[in-house]
């Protein structure tokens, strides 16, 4: 229980279906006393006691798990390790795979408990398939994808089937003081959102050169790669303007060069990803379907095959700004929810076919916090 | 169960529906002491008030600083009425160290035990960051005690630098018992005031505060059956605290704030029984800890027994159950209706390891992995067969649960 809304209504619902819930509030910041006065993190002391009171209100017992130490290392510091190597990762996808539904859900079945119940908005029915939620806008079936069968069963999410703002109507009919809680968007481990200066402050300065992905000039310095993302067009601080006068979008990372690669729009296009790491569930590939390739990024039509560790993805139309580290989720279109096929990392996002081909196009795009 | 009654909660959770193995966190309210409280709550009247009703009230809280005075070995005018033994024990720390340190500037050193409570530690490490103290905690044994010749060294070292000294009666969490007169006199032939917290002693051993010779000694109410919210200090009466708090001037200038009639005179009332009774309370629930003990030590062969094996609080039963978390086991035995602590409660609700542990000189996992159960007026044989029902299956599966600590290979 993260001290908002969706996982209070979440474990009230749990509890309504007769379960034996006890509601569970992790403690991620290795000292809570420097989370005291960032109000925007997602354990400060005040969120815990908003959980707590949440709690109180259901009429299940609470607690404070203190998860500080994996957090670090599998969220925290992969996210560090992941931006030094020119990628762009989703720490609430990590946190997911990692903590939630990892070591949480490992002590709480060690404990006794059978399930890890929580507030994402995803549909998990009896079919234990993964679609998503009723609420296109808030759904987070994309952050969850990485679990795997045995995670899945393991897990109970009770808001797939509302709007956030039937979360919201319900939890204020519970008497639930969290009910008109402002929604977290940013990262919760970086309080003030500069995940740049969090960066920076992490990895330190490494000066390097921003180079003309088409005649491969140097066209000027930048102060550390980690600060760009694919697809960013703002504060390249380009003394030479294009040729045509257009403006130039980040096309690449490339930590081994510590070079940023620059180029026109169209370059960002992209119609095949490779991905690494695939969680599939066992559909025949390949197989049509959508993916996504970023959270709340566009779905487009491709055709998925998951091969030897690989999945590769064919786009039907391009995409833009596809970065290595993120996911890749392929969805099968369905009534009753977009059903998830299955997962991956990308690796790269190449233009094989189009008119301005060019192999291997990867890297950053700014870090989405979907918690 | 004694003579004495406690009230049965109304509703939510009473220590007559579930095995209530906490008396060291809070204990039960003595029926006479809440009955007190209530008829003393019906009355108006400021004890400062010159007025019929507050010569009234006035009277109410004087008798109970008597009664108080008398069980405790102190003159009625040594107790100093606080909001309970935080407070207490802040105003002893800096009250002593202003008001020493004010009168000769070289005395600008604190000495206190490296187990104290929070209360004393955290206003020692406050008089460190703001007001330049010099801070020296003295070690202890491995079974939590300070051995009286520590203290005369850092006397000998720094006697004349030394503005206060502060070690705890009894250890709240592993509830070994330290040798107050000793180190008391040591202080007092060097002139140096000895403040001593007997939150946990007050109605578990004999605690004599003119006896003891401390200058300055913390009491509370909550811990002996009184109300929470109410405390005191027994400052020597030529015994110089600089106040902390600044108003009206009541009680004696050092604590100012208007007197909480019906709190003091419940806690009186809770003090005097608790004192009175003290003996055959120990006797009574040292034989239950003792059967707690053994049959915990039977049930799971490698769990550690903290603290002084004799030398402890009679109520007092503190294990480290290797391989376990203690935050796993409260939750497990919390779920079957048992209470117990892992040790003091943090703001965050996020169990550190234990001070008092690893100043005895455990390990982190020893430390991480202990459970406090303390004995009071109100238990039975009865809670600890419950605790001995369940306790077994908990610790098995608080194993289990400490795999979660390795991190998933993916």
């Amino acid at each position: 229980m993260s001290g908002g809304v969706d996982s209070a209504v979440a474990a009230a619902r749990a509890r309504d279906a007769g379960h034996d819930v006890t509601g569970v509030h992790l403690a991620l910041a290795r000292n809570p006393q420097t989370y005291r006065t960032g109000a925007r993190g997602c354990c400060t002391l005040e969120d815990s006691r908003d959980a707590r009171r949440a709690a109180d209100v259901i009429g299940i017992p609470f607690y404070v798990w203190d998860m500080a130490d994996q957090f670090h290392e599998s969220v925290v510091d992969d996210f560090v390790a992941e931006y030094a190597a020119g990628r762009t990762p989703n720490p609430c996808l990590r946190c997911n795979e990692k903590i939630k539904f990892a070591a949480v859900l490992d002590r709480a079945v060690a404990l006794g408990f059978d399930a890890v119940v929580t507030g994402h908005h995803a549909r998990l029915g009896a079919d234990g398939l993964l679609r998503r939620s009723v609420d296109i806008a808030k759904d987070q079936s994309y952050v969850l994808a990485v679990l795997t069968r045995d995670q899945l069963d393991r897990a109970v999410f009770p808001l797939g089937d509302s709007t956030k703002a039937q979360v919201r109507e319900e939890a204020a009919a519970r008497g639930l003081a969290v009910a008109d809680k402002p929604d977290s968007h940013d990262i919760c481990f970086i309080a003030d959102g500069d995940t740049r200066g969090f960066l920076a402050q992490r990895l330190g300065e490494a000066p390097g050169d921003i180079v003309d992905g088409r005649t491969g000039t140097v066209l000027g310095q930048h102060a550390g790669a980690y600060g760009y993302t694919v697809g960013q067009r703002k504060g390249l601080d380009l003394r030479v303007p294009a040729p045509d006068g257009r403006p130039r979008y980040v096309l690449s990372i490339t930590p081994k060069t510590n070079t940023v690669t620059v180029g026109p729009r169209e370059d960002l296009a992209v119609d095949t990803v490779t991905a690494e790491r695939p969680i599939w569930h066992g559909e025949q590939t390949p197989v049509e379907c959508d993916v996504q390739l970023r959270a709340h990024g566009e779905v487009v039509p491709a055709v998925v095959s998951v091969e030897d560790g690989r999945l590769t993805a064919r786009l039907r139309s391009p995409a833009r700004g596809v970065a290595a580290g993120q996911a890749i989720v392929a969805y099968r279109p369905d009534p009753g929810g977009d059903i998830v096929l299955g997962s991956a990392t990308i690796l790269t996002g190449e233009n094989l076919t189009g008119e301005n081909a060019h192999p291997a196009a990867t890297s950053g795009t700014g870090a989405s916090a979907n918690g | 169960m004694t003579d004495a009654t406690y009230p049965l909660a109304a509703h939510g959770i009473s220590f007559m529906t579930m095995a209530y193995l906490d008396h060291a966190a809070t204990a039960p309210m003595l029926a006479e002491a809440l009955d007190a409280y209530v008829a003393a709550a019906r009355e108006i009247g400021n004890p400062s008030s010159l007025h019929a009703a507050g010569r009234s009230a006035r009277r109410l809280v004087e008798e109970s600083r008597e009664r108080i005075a008398a069980v405790l070995g102190a003159r009625p005018s040594e107790v100093v009425f606080t909001s309970g033994g935080t407070e207490s024990d802040n105003l002893a720390t800096k009250g002593l160290f202003w008001a020493r340190r004010g009168a000769d500037g070289r005395r600008c050193r604190v000495v206190a035990s490296a187990v104290e409570h929070h209360a004393v530690m955290d206003a020692v490490e406050w008089l460190r960051s703001h007001e330049g103290a010099v801070v020296e905690w003295l070690p202890v044994d491995q079974a939590g005690r300070v051995n009286p010749a520590v203290l005369t060294d850092a006397i000998q070292a720094h006697g004349d630098e030394i503005a206060v000294i502060s070690v705890q009666w009894a250890n709240n969490e592993v509830g070994t018992l330290q040798p107050i007169p000793a180190l008391a006199a040591l202080a007092a032939q060097a002139g140096i005031p000895f403040h001593t917290d007997a939150v946990q002693a007050v109605g578990q051993v004999p605690v004599d505060f003119a006896a003891s010779g401390a200058a300055a000694m913390t009491v509370s109410g909550h811990k002996v059956g009184g109300p929470v919210g109410v405390g005191a200090l027994l400052l020597g009466r030529d015994v110089a605290a600089t106040p902390l708090l600044h108003g009206g001037g009541q009680e004696r200038d050092v604590r100012s704030g208007t007197l909480d009639t019906p709190g003091v005179v419940a806690f009186a009332v809770a003090v005097e029984a608790a004192v009175k009774t003290q003996q055959e309370h120990a006797a009574r629930v040292a034989a239950l800890r003792d059967d707690l003990v053994e049959r915990v030590r039977a049930a799971i062969p490698d769990a550690v027994y903290n603290g002084d094996p004799v030398d402890r609080l009679p109520g007092n039963a503190h294990f480290s159950f290797p391989g376990c978390e203690g935050d796993a086991l409260l939750l497990l035995l919390d779920a079957q209706g048992i209470a117990c602590s892992t040790g003091s409660a943090c703001s965050a609700g996020v169990a550190q390891p234990s001070h008092v542990l690893l100043a005895m000189g455990a390990d982190d996992d020893r430390a991480r992995s202990s459970l406090r159960f303390t004995l009071g007026q109100t238990s039975t044989a009865q809670d600890i067969d419950e605790l001995l029902a369940a306790l077994p299956g908990a610790v098995e599966r608080a194993r289990r649960a400490t795999a979660w600590k390795t991190p998933r290979q993916s």
